[in-house]
């Protein structure tokens, strides 16, 4: 259904793009003096109170937010050039490519000048979030068992109970999501591990999800007891003391997703982009980011509170796990480490 | 007197401008080393980093069925991203056909050889990029296969290391320019005093002073001071003949005169008419007033020249008027004049010495000439606001009308003083040097008879 | 009193001996520097009278040498040279004075008589006649114990009476003694010096007689 009225819209618009877009919304202002496009992988129910927030603060911009898939978008800027003003995606690699790439431009604004460096690259590119790759446990499928400290105590636990946890734990596929393929990249070259705990799940017929939410909805449900690579930020918006899901803290290292914002190339007004952007990482917007979206802005010092709490880096690094060769070995393996 | 000489530039200033240029040269030459270097040495360690990043990625070459396994270790990225934001581009070429990356990224012209990185600049899409190129050769089934890695950066921070650089090599040689300016300004300073100190050395001299410069002088100098005593000999030598020679005409002119005279005299005292008695009177007059005239006109000519130039000392001139007093005193004594004096003791004047003391030799033998028998002179010498006085006073024949002004005038003399040997130069000559002196020269009529003179310096 | 006079001129020389040896002294006359030494190193003399310019060198150099063997002989310089810094120089070098040529007789005297007194303390320069002496450095004449200061002119008119007494002298000669023949004074002139004496002479035996129409003498009673 959601195809369809895209592809209403589209035919509407007169505009043809070959990449597909899952949802677009304009909020329109009474009179409008500019239009600020962005295009983005979050859902609009996290963005649209901060947009609202947004026309608070500038009554007279119309906002168009579109939502795609990472890929999607990825492709759309940089195959198509497609024209927004801001880009916003939880797909860093991908962020990564399109700046080193020179399909973005540089943008520097008192408040970006005020950034943690871990935060930004090149002045091209913004993160906004920071989001935790958890694993969440079912209080009732993890039974009598103790909660898993660590990837080792997990390992372990699931290898020691095959029968008990056959067919109840879910990851993602990473071969359709990208943030499961960033989550699992950055697990390997953090430590080997994650083959052993891969070859583990990978016996255990393990359920593989597209996104976070389906899984989520798979562990309410009791299909499986564990969910590994959970976007942490769905995980706390889902869960609450009465589900049955929590989320169980992993000491050997937790990974941090970080929610970027760029200006591409091809912006019609880059300057309501650069704006937008401000209004997205100064003090003011950080409070919005959580209190209107419901997700973890950017905090160093929250960052600082555990040894094992590891912001993945911005930068070229992330361009190893995009080329196609690299890809497809790291994803070959994964397949038979997940399909024994 | 105008004594300036054309001046065709100042050696200081030459000399300064030279060592200037020279700085600047200098100072330009060291921003530019010092960028050259520092930029090398950037560029040097720059791809040091890009060579370990490709030498990364070819070791993890390998091989299974298929053929060249390219694995691309994670750390040849982020290594480079380590060091800056810099943007990353790369390119893996299996036998020539690009397997992974940028195909776009340029080759090197001449990738035979290889093996060890090579490192060069190129153009890519928008951007300038060094690039590290590294060829591995791997047998697969027993064929060697050729790999060659690529790894590029573009050079933002090389680009503002070497704004850094550039700044501190442009402190380093303003810096340089400075201190060396101002040192220069010190050489040439230094380099120049001798000159000056020759230029006042001889600045300083008396006017009469022609001894050869003496004090040591650089050896630059020692052609011209050696040339400018070599002038002073001359100029020493040539003084001394006309001195010679004017003594010589003196003594010719005036041995005979003597002898004149005092035949004259003799004649005289031995002669029994009136009218021959009148005649011997007449020669010996004439003798005198030709003698007295040359002496006064010697004396006149060296008071223009002298006043000219004054060489001026320190005289003790209670001394000096005691000493004239005391030369005149066998002629005043001649006469029978009492001369009286009250002469200030410990008085000193600047002046030069040989004209203050022709002018107080001249008013005394003016006093003496012009006195009475037993007549008296009375001196005074003191020091008053404006300097110090010399005032003298005679019982002798008074101005009787005549204007002092008229008495100064040269060869001028009184009309009342027809019968007294004399020149007509003598007041002239006090009224020059008191001039010379800045001083002032009165004549003025006693109340009783007689005149008093006052020179003050 | 015994006088050099070192003067290569041998007319000029004629002139100042005759006129000096009229005063009653002895000259000896030298016309070059060889002479001068020579005979200056055999008699001591009262005083000498030096020409600068000799024909075998400059008087200058005697001069130096008289004062470098400690000769104190006064000396008197005639020169022919009138400039300032000359006649300094002269007198720097160890000169008495110095007398301009050509020169007054009256003048040389009078300064030869001025270099002597000034320099001849011990030198005793008397006359004697009848009860008086007359000492001629000082300017003075004792009558007994009485002493009576003299002035020039009436020393000078003593002197010339005094140098042979009962001699006739004639005012003309008298004038011609006394005054510089630049002054022309008249003959009366002689009789103010003569009363003048004879006033100070006033109380001894010695006279000035008048020839009346002629001239005076000096007698002793």
């Amino acid at each position: 259904m959601r195809h369809f009225f895209t592809l209403i819209f589209l035919f509407s618009t007169g505009m043809v793009f070959a990449f597909e877009i899952e949802e677009e919304r304009t909020f329109e202002v009474a009179q409008s003096s500019a239009t600020l496009k962005i295009i983005s992988t979050t859902d609009l129910n996290y963005f649209a109170p901060l947009i609202d927030a947004y026309q608070e603060r500038f009554p007279s911009i119309n906002v168009v937010y579109t939502v795609a898939s990472s890929t999607e978008l990825f492709a759309g800027i940089y195959d198509e050039g497609a024209q927004y003003d801001v880009v916003i995606s939880s797909a860093m690699d991908l962020q990564v490519k399109l700046v080193n790439d020179g399909l973005t431009q540089s943008y520097q604004s008192a408040d970006t000048s005020s950034m943690p460096t871990w935060a930004k690259w090149r002045n091209h590119l913004f993160a906004f979030t920071q989001e935790p790759a958890v694993l969440v446990a079912s209080k009732q499928g993890i039974g009598d068992f103790p909660t898993p400290q660590n990837r080792q105590d997990l390992i372990s636990l699931l290898r020691d109970n095959p029968d008990y946890f056959r067919g109840k734990i879910g990851t993602y596929d990473i071969r359709k999501s990208g943030a499961g393929y960033l989550f699992a990249t950055q697990d390997a070259r953090q430590s080997d591990l994650f083959w052993r705990l891969a070859e583990v799940i990978g016996s255990l017929e393990p359920k593989l999800y597209c996104c976070s939410s389906d899984m989520l909805n798979a562990l309410e449900s009791g299909e499986i007891a564990f969910a590994y690579n959970v976007v942490g930020s769905y995980a706390s918006a889902v869960l609450d003391e009465s589900s049955d899901g929590f989320i169980a803290p992993l000491s050997d290292y937790t990974h941090f997703m970080l929610r970027t914002a760029l200006i591409p190339r091809s912006a019609p007004n880059a300057n309501l982009g650069g704006g937008f952007i401000d209004f997205i990482v100064n003090a003011q917007g950080k409070a919005l980011i959580k209190e209107k979206a419901g997700l973890p802005p950017i905090d160093g010092e929250a960052l600082s509170q555990h040894q094992y709490y590891r912001p993945i880096s911005l930068g070229p690094g992330l361009l190893v796990y995009l080329d196609k060769l690299k890809r497809q070995y790291f994803l070959d393996e994964w397949s038979d480490a997940m399909e024994q | 007197m105008n004594n300036a000489v054309p001046s065709s530039g100042s050696l200081g200033r030459r000399l300064l401008i030279q060592l200037l240029i020279v700085a600047a040269i200098l100072s330009a030459l060291l921003y530019l080393a010092v960028r050259a270097v520092a930029n090398q040495a950037a560029v040097a360690s720059h791809d040091n980093i890009l060579g370990a990043s490709a030498a990364a990625i070819a070791e993890q070459l390998g091989t299974d069925n298929d053929g060249i396994v390219i694995d691309i270790p994670y750390s040849a990225f982020s290594m480079l991203g380590a060091i800056s934001e810099d943007r990353v581009f790369y390119r893996i070429d299996i036998d020539n056909e690009t397997a992974t990356g940028y195909e776009d990224l340029p080759a090197p012209a001449d990738s035979t050889n290889t093996s060890k990185p090579i490192f060069y600049a190129t153009q890519f899409r928008d951007t300038t990029v060094r690039v590290a190129a590294q060829t591995r050769v791997i047998p697969v089934n027993n064929k060697p296969v050729s790999v060659l890695i690529l790894v590029a950066q573009t050079r933002r921070a090389q680009d503002t290391i070497s704004a850094k650089v550039a700044n501190t090599a442009a402190a380093l040689g303003i810096g340089f320019f400075l201190i060396a300016g101002a040192m220069s300004w010190f050489a040439t300073r230094s380099t120049v005093k001798p000159l000056y100190a020759v230029a006042n050395a001889i600045g300083r001299r008396g006017a009469h002073d022609l001894r050869p410069l003496q004090s040591p002088v650089p050896s630059e100098l020692s052609p011209l001071v050696k040339s400018l005593n070599d002038f002073i000999a001359r100029l020493r030598s040539s003084l001394n003949r006309t001195e010679t020679f004017m003594a010589e005409a003196a003594h010719h002119v005036r041995t005979p005169l003597a002898t004149v005279r005092t035949q004259a005299e003799i004649a005289l005292r031995q002669a029994e008419t009136d009218a021959s008695r009148k005649t011997l009177r007449t020669v010996i007059r004439a003798v005198d007033e030709s003698s007295r005239s040359a002496s006064q006109l010697l004396d006149h000519a060296m008071i223009s020249y002298r006043s000219d130039q004054l060489s001026t000392e320190e005289i003790d001139y209670t001394a000096l008027v005691y000493e004239v007093i005391r030369a005149l005193s066998a002629t005043a004594e001649l006469k029978d004049l009492a001369v009286l004096s009250d002469i200030e003791p410990g008085v000193s004047i600047n002046g030069d010495r040989v004209l203050i003391e022709i002018a107080l030799h001249n008013l005394l033998d003016n006093a003496i000439k012009y006195s009475p028998f037993d007549g008296t002179i009375s001196i005074e010498m003191k020091r008053d606001e404006q300097g110090c006085l010399f005032k003298i006073s005679d019982q002798g024949r008074g101005l009787d009308g005549n204007e002092q002004s008229a008495l100064v005038q040269r060869f001028q003399r009184g009309e009342n003083a027809k019968d007294v040997v004399g020149s007509g130069l003598g007041l002239t000559m006090v009224e020059a040097i008191a001039k010379a002196h800045k001083g002032t020269f009165v004549l003025q009529q006693n109340t009783g008879p007689g005149t008093c003179a006052t020179f003050s310096l | 009193m015994r006088f050099l006079l070192i003067e290569d001129n041998a007319d000029l020389a004629l002139s100042v001996s005759e006129r000096l040896k009229l005063d009653g002294h002895a000259v000896d006359w030298a016309s070059s520097l060889e002479q001068a030494h020579s005979c200056a190193s055999g008699i001591d003399y009262d005083l000498i009278l030096l020409d600068i310019m000799l024909p075998d060198g400059n008087g200058q150099d005697f001069l130096n040498t008289q004062r470098q063997s400690n000769r104190d002989t006064p000396v008197i310089v005639m020169t022919a040279q009138n400039s300032v810094s000359d006649r300094v120089a002269l007198l720097d070098s160890g000169a008495d004075d110095y007398v301009t040529k050509p020169f007054d007789f009256a003048e040389l005297e009078a300064r030869c008589r001025a270099v002597l007194r000034r320099r001849g303390g011990s030198v005793k320069n008397t006359i004697q006649f009848a009860d008086i002496e007359v000492d001629l450095l000082s300017a003075t004449i004792r009558i007994g114990d009485e002493t009576r200061n003299l002035r020039n002119r009436e020393l000078r008119l003593l002197e010339i009476l005094l140098s042979t007494p009962d001699r006739l002298f004639s005012k003309a000669h008298l004038v011609d003694r006394l005054f510089s023949y630049s002054e022309d004074p008249s003959e009366n002139a002689i009789e103010v010096y003569v009363g003048r004496l004879r006033k100070k002479l006033k109380g001894s035996r010695a006279r000035i007689e008048t020839v009346r129409g002629i001239g005076y003498r000096m007698h002793s009673e």
